[in-house]
């Protein structure tokens, strides 16, 4: 160790490619007192706490004997739990009977989510392919037409996650681009309007507006008018991120500059062939990563639905833990919920970055 | 600001007059920028209109697509008063082109669609129509091998030449061009007044404001001269350079020439 720090002549150096490869490597990590103190330091860190989680994790877990008293005996994690409750954490308390309901409605929505990333598959039709296959949705999850009925009370799971991030933030894009429109309009009303709505909507906390629309609403709404839990819920979310994402957007809107609306204005485009064509494609661009932000928070926002009444992936993942039968092991299941979040989130991390490079060579 | 008088159309327009702009005025809010202006544009006329920064120029020639509002006065191009009617300000703008300093090519489109944008979604041409005319007109500005490319990747000469071809495919009976060489690197200035002196040559009915004196003598049949938002004097380029009447004129003519 004290040798590689030692400062050599460039001309004493062993020429095999390998072993200069490891003094770099020394120098990098011990080159100087404090490079060397953090090493070692770190070194240690590694060292105590590996071992244990590789032991937790993998050497003493309990992996596939689906026998509950296999895991009471376990010093390490019971992930044969996770296998064992998998129907009800995907799926949460929907009919046993039925849950290849949700599981094709999963399928379905993370197929076409992968179909619609391809820049070649961006036309009206897509938003047609959408459309249907939503109204094919709630059909398959909720029932009639020759399916058993169940009621949205009775949804959980990931389709509920999948079907409140794609409805909640599939509709608060376009009209959080209305609205950042509308707060730059020079129509006063338009624009006191916008700034209303996003600014009260932004004031409120997630939570109190949910509340507000599964519980204050059935206060002063008749109950013929009154719209499904399940549906107060996606309109209180996409309200909440229609504000969020309306405020990016006008940031990416600012950002175009005066010639380009002048431009366009010259060639005779009227307002909305300008914004479609001109000022949103370049203003958007702009802003994917602070959009992309905004849109990973709300995947994980949906998860809040579960203080209304709604069965997501936690609340799922909390349902199959009351099972007495097995040791409630917690955190092997958060871990696997984890999991899914993280691949929903980072697919759309890795989406938006693609968005970022494609395109026109900047100046 | 009050509203413009008569919307309705000059009586006896005369088919002969590309613009008409009488006792034309405009404030930005207390500051008086264009002062009881009188011109009037012939068709195939080409003007260039100088005079010291700040004199209003720009702002004169970006009243005429009503990029810039006037306050008092009548604006009548191409036999349409300029008034608030959004359908007529469209319908104007579609018939003058315009050049600006700084280019303003659409930089996320490439030069291909950027020529051919506003012909399919304003003239309702259909695409393969606008590629072969965006086409046409990228030889004429002896640029068709940049078609692919984005404004970006395009020198600055260049990407004028494409705003220029950018204009024409619209087709338009009167161009507008705005200090257009200015924002250029000398040895860049040349291709883009080649290109102006060529579309003069055809008959295009141009207002150029511009430095450029060489140009102003070779093509304008008229050069207006403003300062302080009034119209000084206004000349054949012959008379304006040899005798300028005003003493501003001279004293402009001076800092400029020498």
């Amino acid at each position: 160790m004290k040798a590689l720090s030692l400062p050599m002549p460039a001309e004493a150096l062993p020429r095999r490619v390998r072993f200069t490869a490891l003094l770099r490597l020394g120098k990098l990590l011990f080159g100087t007192p404090l490079n060397g103190l953090l090493t070692v330091l770190f070194g240690a860190m590694l060292v105590v706490t590996v071992p244990p989680m590789l032991r937790w994790l993998i050497i003493d877990a309990v992996l596939f004997d689906p026998d509950p008293d296999a895991c009471r005996e376990a010093v390490g994690a019971c992930w044969s739990f996770v296998y064992a409750k998998s129907g009800q954490l995907l799926f949460g308390i929907y009919p046993l009977a039925e849950r290849w309901r949700p599981a094709i409605v999963c399928l379905v929505i993370l197929a076409l989510l992968g179909w619609s990333v391809r820049p070649a598959s961006w036309t009206a039709r897509l938003l047609a392919l959408w459309i249907a296959t939503l109204a094919f949705i709630v059909w398959l999850m909720g029932g009639g037409f020759g399916l058993a009925e169940v009621p949205t009370a009775s949804w959980g799971g990931l389709p509920v996650t999948l079907i409140l991030t794609v409805v909640a933030i599939g509709i608060a894009f376009p009209v959080g681009i209305l609205l950042a429109l509308a707060r730059r309009s020079t129509m006063p009303a338009v624009r006191i309007g916008a700034v209303v709505l996003i600014e009260s909507v932004r004031g409120l906390p997630l939570l109190s507006i949910l509340f507000v629309a599964s519980i204050m609403m059935p206060l002063f709404l008749p109950e013929a008018l009154l719209p499904d839990k399940f549906v107060r819920a996606l309109v209180a979310l996409t309200i909440f991120a229609a504000a969020y994402l309306a405020e990016v957007i006008r940031g990416g809107l600012q950002a175009i500059s005066k010639g380009q609306y002048e431009a366009a204005a010259a060639l005779g485009l009227p307002f909305w062939p300008m914004q479609y064509l001109i000022i949103l494609p370049q203003a958007i661009r702009v802003v994917i990563p602070a959009l992309a932000n905004t849109v990973i928070v709300m995947i994980k926002n949906t998860s809040l639905v579960l203080v209304v009444g709604l069965f997501d992936l936690i609340s799922s993942g909390k349902a199959a833990l009351a099972d007495p039968e097995w040791p409630s092991p917690a955190a092997e299941t958060f871990l696997f919920i984890g999991a899914i979040f993280f691949a929903l989130s980072f697919s759309f991390a890795r989406f938006a970055d693609f968005l970022e490079r494609r395109g026109p060579v900047s100046h | 600001m009050s509203a413009s008088p008569a919307s309705i159309p000059a009586p006896f327009a005369d088919p002969t007059i590309a613009i008409e702009m009488s006792e034309m005025n405009k404030w930005y809010g207390a500051f008086h920028v264009l002062r009881d202006i009188d011109l009037t544009v012939r068709r195939g006329e080409r003007l260039v209109i100088c005079g010291p920064s700040g004199s209003g120029k720009s702002t004169m020639i970006r009243c005429i697509n009503r990029l810039e509002e006037h306050q008092r006065g009548r604006i009548v191009v191409d036999g349409v008063e300029l008034t608030n009617d959004l359908k007529r300000i469209e319908e104007i703008r579609r018939d003058v082109g315009m050049v600006f300093q700084h280019f303003n090519l659409f930089p996320h489109l490439t030069i291909l669609e950027n020529l051919t944008l506003a012909p399919i979604w304003v003239r309702r041409m259909p695409r393969r129509e606008a590629e072969e005319n965006a086409m046409f007109y990228l030889e004429r500005v002896r640029i068709p091998d940049q078609a692919g490319k984005y404004p970006g990747q395009l020198s600055g000469g260049q990407q004028q030449r494409v705003a220029i071809a950018r204009s024409l495919c619209m087709n338009p009976k009167i161009m507008l061009f705005d200090e257009p060489t200015s924002a250029l690197d000398p040895e860049m200035v040349k291709e883009v007044l080649e290109t102006m002196v060529s579309l003069a040559e055809e008959g295009m009915t141009m207002l150029c404001v511009t430095h450029e004196m060489g140009f102003a003598r070779q093509v304008a049949d008229r050069v207006v001269f403003m300062d302080h938002g009034q119209i000084i004097e206004e000349a054949h380029p012959d008379e304006f350079f040899k005798n300028p009447r005003h003493d501003r004129t001279r004293l402009f003519l001076n800092q400029i020439l020498n």
